[in-house]
């Protein structure tokens, strides 16, 4: 008898607004543990929107949502989990942003070893000898004792690949990760994200790297004006999109490389 | 012309040591507890609860907006009267002064956290940690930089608001020095040296805040 396998993340009905502004309708969601699943669509679509309210840094009005064992229902009559629940369910979750976000007062190795210290009250030996595993991980071993400022962008993000995967989470989050990279930086990391998606990481990514969505991703889901249009497997959504607002959105890339 | 007679102060060289030693420790104590002051009110205006934004807002504009000497004058005699806490001229002194440095520390530690990138507390929130420790670990230590030249500035302030405390007879450098110059009738010479005693300890302590901030910023 086949056990139904129950997905990783579920959202149902998720719902956000900024004043008058609807940016995300209502979103339903299933992802797969191991899945990777690309978020594609023009600037404002939510596609970003969707993927913060995933670790609670946007808080939904209205919804559900679940990740593994953790779940939550927003809007009227439900309160909003507290401080401490919500950082113990971010903590299970990793997040990467466009801008890096490294904290610049730290060194390489104290930003990754940040997270286990402070959240896990890790052992300063155990998060340090974490740290300088996941940055040999990510090929920047030799940058430990620098500080972020001396780094290229693509060293930056994989640092902050780093940091995220020393929470030892379950999913990670990528929002726009490598859109403020030059273009000579872009592959590096997505090479690091190559990697995570092949040892079987729960990914979530937005992004505007097609070719890339086409290659990793197990599934390509396209937004727009706050709302799905369309998802399924990642060659068929980029390769025959049903839609023609997926169609005329994608004519913009070249999505063989 | 006028004659100029420095050597009479000689006699008064350790009540004015006195007064020097009550206006520094004065001016210590109320940098102390006035950033403390100042970092709950900052704390505060930023906070989710509107409670606490309210209160800091009424403590810093009823703070910030009344003149120093209102305000000591007012602690030292109508607390007592209104609410029956008595307290020394020295205590009034340092409560209000503290207070009401307080108010201008929380408006520059406010501005400096929230100068600082939203990302960075983002980070910190994405890797699991509470609001207090993001602020803590990642967000105070960055601010800081960007606020020690106007917390200087504002100590400053302090240290010379100190000569306030005069009026209600706490004997600090400008109580002493009004005492010695009632007495020899020279307060010409007296309040020179006073502006000179005042200068001396400022001068090297603005030198090495200066020195301090060039270190933090080589720092990073």
């Amino acid at each position: 008898m086949n056990q139904p396998v129950q997905p990783k993340i579920n959202v149902r009905g998720i719902r956000k607004q900024f004043g008058d502004l609807i940016v995300l309708r209502h979103i339903d969601l299933d992802v797969m543990a191991g899945e990777v699943v690309a978020l594609i669509g023009p600037s404002g679509s939510g596609k970003s929107t969707l993927l913060r309210c995933l670790n609670l840094l946007t808080i939904p009005d209205n919804g559900e949502l679940r990740i593994g064992e953790d779940s939550f229902v927003f809007g009227k009559g439900s309160r909003l989990p507290g401080a401490k629940v919500q950082a113990s369910f971010r903590s299970r979750t990793g997040m990467v942003f466009q801008h890096f976000n490294l904290f610049p007062h730290m060194t390489v190795l104290q930003n990754v070893m940040e997270g286990p210290l402070t959240v896990k009250g890790m052992s300063k030996t155990k998060a340090q000898e974490l740290a300088n595993q996941l940055l040999a991980k990510v090929g920047l071993a030799e940058k430990a004792q620098e500080y972020p400022d001396f780094l290229s962008g693509g060293q930056k993000q994989r640092v902050a690949i780093a940091r995220a995967l020393a929470m030892e989470p379950s999913v990670m989050l990528f929002d726009e990760a490598t859109s403020a990279l030059d273009p000579e930086l872009v592959a590096e990391v997505l090479q690091v994200m190559r990697d995570l998606a092949r040892e079987g990481m729960t990914m979530i990514i937005v992004t505007h790297e097609i070719a890339f969505a086409r290659e990793v991703a197990s599934k390509v889901i396209f937004m727009r004006d706050g709302v799905i249009v369309e998802q399924g497997p990642a060659l068929q959504v980029i390769d025959q999109p049903a839609e023609e607002a997926t169609r005329s959105f994608l004519s913009h890339f070249h999505t063989r490389s | 012309m006028y004659k100029w007679e420095f050597g009479i102060l000689w006699n008064y060289r350790w009540i004015l040591l006195d007064g020097t030693k009550i206006t520094v420790l004065l001016t210590l104590s109320v940098i102390v507890l006035g950033l403390l002051v100042g970092l709950i009110a900052a704390l505060a205006q930023l906070s989710n609860f509107r409670t606490f934004r309210l209160g800091s807002w009424a403590f810093i504009e009823l703070f910030r907006c009344t003149p120093l000497l209102v305000l000591l004058l007012w602690f030292y005699y109508a607390l007592p009267i209104l609410l029956g806490i008595e307290m020394t001229a020295y205590t009034a002194a340092v409560v209000t002064l503290s207070l009401y440095g307080g108010s201008f520390y929380a408006e520059i530690i406010r501005g400096g956290i929230i100068s600082l990138d939203r990302g960075q507390t983002e980070a910190g929130l994405a890797l699991g940690m509470r609001p207090l420790h993001v602020m803590r670990r990642i967000v105070l230590p960055q601010a800081i930089k960007r606020m020690s030249p106007p917390l200087m500035n504002q100590s400053i302030i302090q240290f010379k608001n100190t000569s306030l405390v005069s009026v209600l007879a706490v004997p600090d450098l400008l109580y002493q020095g009004q005492v010695a110059a009632t007495d020899t009738y020279r307060p010409l010479e007296v309040y020179t040296i006073v502006a000179i005693i005042y200068l001396l300890i400022l001068v090297p302590m603005t030198a090495f805040a200066k020195r301090a901030e060039h270190k933090l910023n080589k720092s990073n």
